[in-house]
């Protein structure tokens, strides 16, 4: 490649005089690609370190700046067999790395503190029972309060910042009732052990931590892996767009780092990078990904295209316009806002657990020591009691219930190929009764298939091969047929047109209707609705060659099996009425709504909700990208537009459809065991709470109580994990479904 | 009792080294690819020149 490559936005360049690029590396799948990867780069010259993260499939490398082009790495592990994508980290991750790594040093802390404070506590409870003076008790007591206070005042901090954050902003979360709980309790502890009193509540309050954090630590972790792997996707997305500098150069530059009034050359079968209008050159653009519409359009000079765009045909040169003046683009963009707005006002299960909660247990504290004042016991006695209540009714249980199912679920959808963007879409999921797929991606595979039915194999051989010459997106399509990967040599590409090639010592021809010599009107009326076609000569013979949109294998399947389960499906399109009704027909879809706008398929889902329906939408498009937003939950297809991918709470990946179905199993299975969770800690509370009432409560019994109700939830949790197999879809026997380790498969998609 | 003296001290400084090699493994970033590390170690490419 003669044209330059430009990473700039990509590099860090360090005091020392190295530079440093991150790269997210498609297909590392084994041992040997670490060594090939890391052994390989190290030869080049200049190269300082190159390290392979094998768990996030990203390669670190440094060099000394200037000794190589950071281009020279891209192609030297182009060439050993692997695809890179420059990567730049977005500002989240790195937070969420952060506090990934700071909830850990919690943990430590308070894993050190409470096995530490535990030592002492059971060398004082069996020496309650044996010869154990109180001096030695008191001094014991100490030093288990020098251990707890130091820790716990480290280890409290995520709790004891985020209730004061809610308390701020005027508002409760489980957070604060846990903080009163564990500050009461030091603080009790303290004054019992000043007054050398028998009983201390060091061990339970620094244990509460410790479990506490083990369940935010996990939720933590589970967050950041399905951020990390949906920035490798993003990375792996992200196009570079071929840039015309004002002396006429070209430069290869990552779609991020083009700016408004830059003239970008697209070449025929690339994708549009940016919201433009076109300069020069006239071409026919396929849209699908933008509105869902299956047939390509015409283009010239002055009119306006949208990223997410394939050029079909030829060459175009277009200036990037900023705010998108398209009329498509701020109509997405103000829907996607309101649309946006409304989602964030429900309410989470842990948050309405809480709020419900607090008040209760500190009612129920309050009264305790108020009854206890009333039956005649010191105001000593009465506190103690109070705060032992409290103690023992801190949402150790509670706020591990939700997390630790939600951790297993999310592990479960990743093996199953579903990657959740937001960490309550698990719960949104599970509520879900209607369905609303898009058609075009979604329904059908985003790539177009030949209709191999009517063509002669020998004749689709020769055309394959013939396309295999061709830059034309529906050549591609026709060029996957193909069963001898050999181009053949005198092939020449006619931009616009076709390709044309001696075979057998005669001239063939694939390209559009009149470059084969067919009439294009008669041509064109005999297609099925939603198709297009290639055509072909050769020898005489003349061929239609039909290509057009075929549904995911498994659609079938998978609607079936999804309105066995009692939910109703939709199919909203933006594609013309035709095509959809073919779609629906062949899917036995029953309602369905084609010639959709954004705002008509929002419109449909506000119907819908205002009936009281859940709707999870199904759709990949940028004309999708406001229904998702709009929806109870979303979920889009790894090929979408990026703006639909953003707004879904979760992706899914790969040819098949069975991941929709799994999603709403998986989560639906979650939410029952939530519910017995929150069951369990019920009945817990039920037990628990009249003991501390009575006053009868003592360290050992609060220890035992709190480790056993939490380890009762996450063991409860964990059955999650066993006993979901696989759905077995009628029509498909013998197919596994993708479950080894979707990472790996993941980075070896094609990408376009 | 007085073997406290020492008993004591002596486990709260055992915890607290574990404490500090844990955080340091942490700093270190020991933690960063768990899945590389477990693959790394079967690569015997470290022995190459020694042997030979």
């Amino acid at each position: 490649m003669s044209e330059a490559v430009d990473f700039s936005t990509f590099i860090e360049r360090k005091a020392d005089g190295t530079a440093h690029i991150a790269l997210a590396v498609e297909g590392i799948g084994c041992a040997g690609c670490i060594r090939k990867i890391e052994g390989g780069l190290t030869k080049l010259p200049g190269i300082v370190d190159a390290r392979v993260n094998f768990t996030q499939r990203r390669l670190a490398v440094d060099w000394r700046d200037g000794a190589i082009d950071p281009a020279r790495i891209v192609s030297e592990l182009e060439r050993i067999g692997y695809r890179a994508h420059p990567f730049a980290p977005e500002r989240a991750e790195a937070s969420e790395t952060q506090h990934t790594k700071w909830l850990l040093k919690c943990l430590a802390v308070a894993g050190f503190a409470a096995m530490n404070v535990m030592l002492l506590s059971i060398s004082v409870w069996s020496g309650d029972v044996s010869d154990m003076t109180s001096d030695t008790r008191d001094l014991f007591h100490w030093l288990s309060a020098l251990i707890a206070l130091p820790a716990a005042a480290y280890a409290g901090q995520p709790f004891f910042q985020s209730a004061f954050k809610a308390l701020r902003a005027r508002h409760t979360n489980m957070d604060l009732p846990i903080s009163i709980g564990v500050i009461l309790a030091l603080g009790l502890s303290l004054y019992e052990t000043a007054t050398h009193a028998a009983h201390v509540y060091f061990d339970s309050a620094i244990m509460l931590l410790f479990f506490l954090l083990c369940g935010r630590y996990l939720e933590q972790a589970m967050r950041r892996k399905t951020r990390l792997f949906a920035g490798n996707l993003a990375s792996h997305k992200a196009a570079f767009a071929h840039r015309l500098d004002g002396n006429g150069e070209l430069t290869q530059v990552p779609v991020a780092a083009l700016h408004p009034g830059d003239r970008v050359l697209v070449r025929p079968g690339a994708l549009i990078a940016a919201d433009g209008a076109i300069l020069t050159g006239a071409s026919e653009i396929d849209e699908s990904l933008v509105t869902g519409e299956t047939v390509p359009r015409a283009v010239h000079a002055g009119d306006f295209v949208y990223a997410g765009s394939t050029n079909l045909a030829g060459a175009l040169t277009m200036r990037v316009v900023a705010a998108g003046g398209g009329t498509l683009v701020d109509e997405v963009e103000r829907l996607l806002r309101k649309a946006t707005e409304a989602k964030s006002r429900t309410v989470r299960l842990a948050d309405r657990a809480a709020r419900f909660y607090a008040p209760v247990v500190h009612a129920t504290a309050a009264l305790t020591a108020l009854g206890w004042l009333i039956a005649g016991a010191s105001v000593h006695d009465a506190v103690v009691t109070a705060i032992a209540v409290l103690i023992i009714t801190c949402p150790c249980a509670l706020a591990l219930a939700i997390p630790a199912v939600q951790v297993v679920a999310a592990g479960q959808l990743f093996r199953s190929s579903v990657i959740l963007n937001s960490g309550d879409a698990i719960e949104r999921l599970a509520e879900v009764d209607t369905v609303v797929f898009d058609k075009t991606g979604t329904l059908t595979l985003p790539d177009p298939e030949v209709d191999t039915s009517t063509i002669d194999p020998d004749l689709l051989e020769r055309a394959a091969r013939l396309a295999l010459s061709s830059h034309h997106p529906l050549a591609a399509a026709l060029a996957r047929q193909v069963r001898l990967r050999a181009p053949y040599a005198s092939a020449v590409e006619e931009p616009g047109r076709g390709v044309r090639a001696l075979i057998d010592g005669k001239e063939a021809r694939l390209g559009s209707a009149a470059f084969c010599g067919i009439d294009a009107h008669t041509a064109a009326v005999s297609a099925p609705a939603g198709t297009s076609f290639i055509a072909f000569a050769h020898d005489g013979q003349v061929a239609r060659i039909i290509i057009g949109q075929a549904p995911r294998p498994d659609a079938v399947a998978v609607v079936q099996a999804l309105q066995a389960r009692g939910l109703d499906l939709i199919i909203l399109s933006g594609d013309r009425p035709d095509a959809v009704a073919a779609v629906a027909a062949q899917l036995g879809v029953q309602q369905w709504m084609a010639s959709l706008t954004p705002a008509e398929k929002i419109a449909v889902i506000e119907l819908l909700k205002s009936k009281g329906r859940r709707v999870l939408m199904v759709g990949d498009g940028l004309n999708d990208a406001p229904a998702l937003a709009a929806a109870h939950v979303s979920l889009s297809p790894i090929t979408a537009a990026h703006l639909a991918q953003t707004h879904a709470d979760a992706l899914f990946l790969g040819e098949r459809l069975t991941p929709v179905l799994r999603a709403v199993e998986v989560t639906r299975r979650a939410r029952a065991l939530i519910k017995q969770n929150l069951v369990l800690t019920v009945i817990y509370n039920a037990c628990a709470v009249p003991i501390a009432v009575a006053g009868l409560v003592t360290p050992l019994i609060a220890a035992v109580a709190m480790s056993g109700s939490s380890i009762l939830v996450t063991l409860n949790a964990l059955r999650a994990r066993l006993s979901v197999a696989p759905p077995q879809l009628a029509g498909e026997a013998a197919q596994p479904p993708a479950q080894a380790e979707p990472l790996a498969n993941a980075t070896m998609e094609p990408t376009r | 009792m007085n073997v406290l003296v020492y008993l004591v001290p002596a486990a709260l400084l055992l915890g607290l080294a574990g404490l500090i090699a844990f955080l340091w493994t942490l700093r270190s970033g020991q933690y960063e690819d768990l899945d590389g590390a477990a693959l790394r170690i079967l690569s015997d490419d470290d022995l190459e020149g020694r042997t030979r």
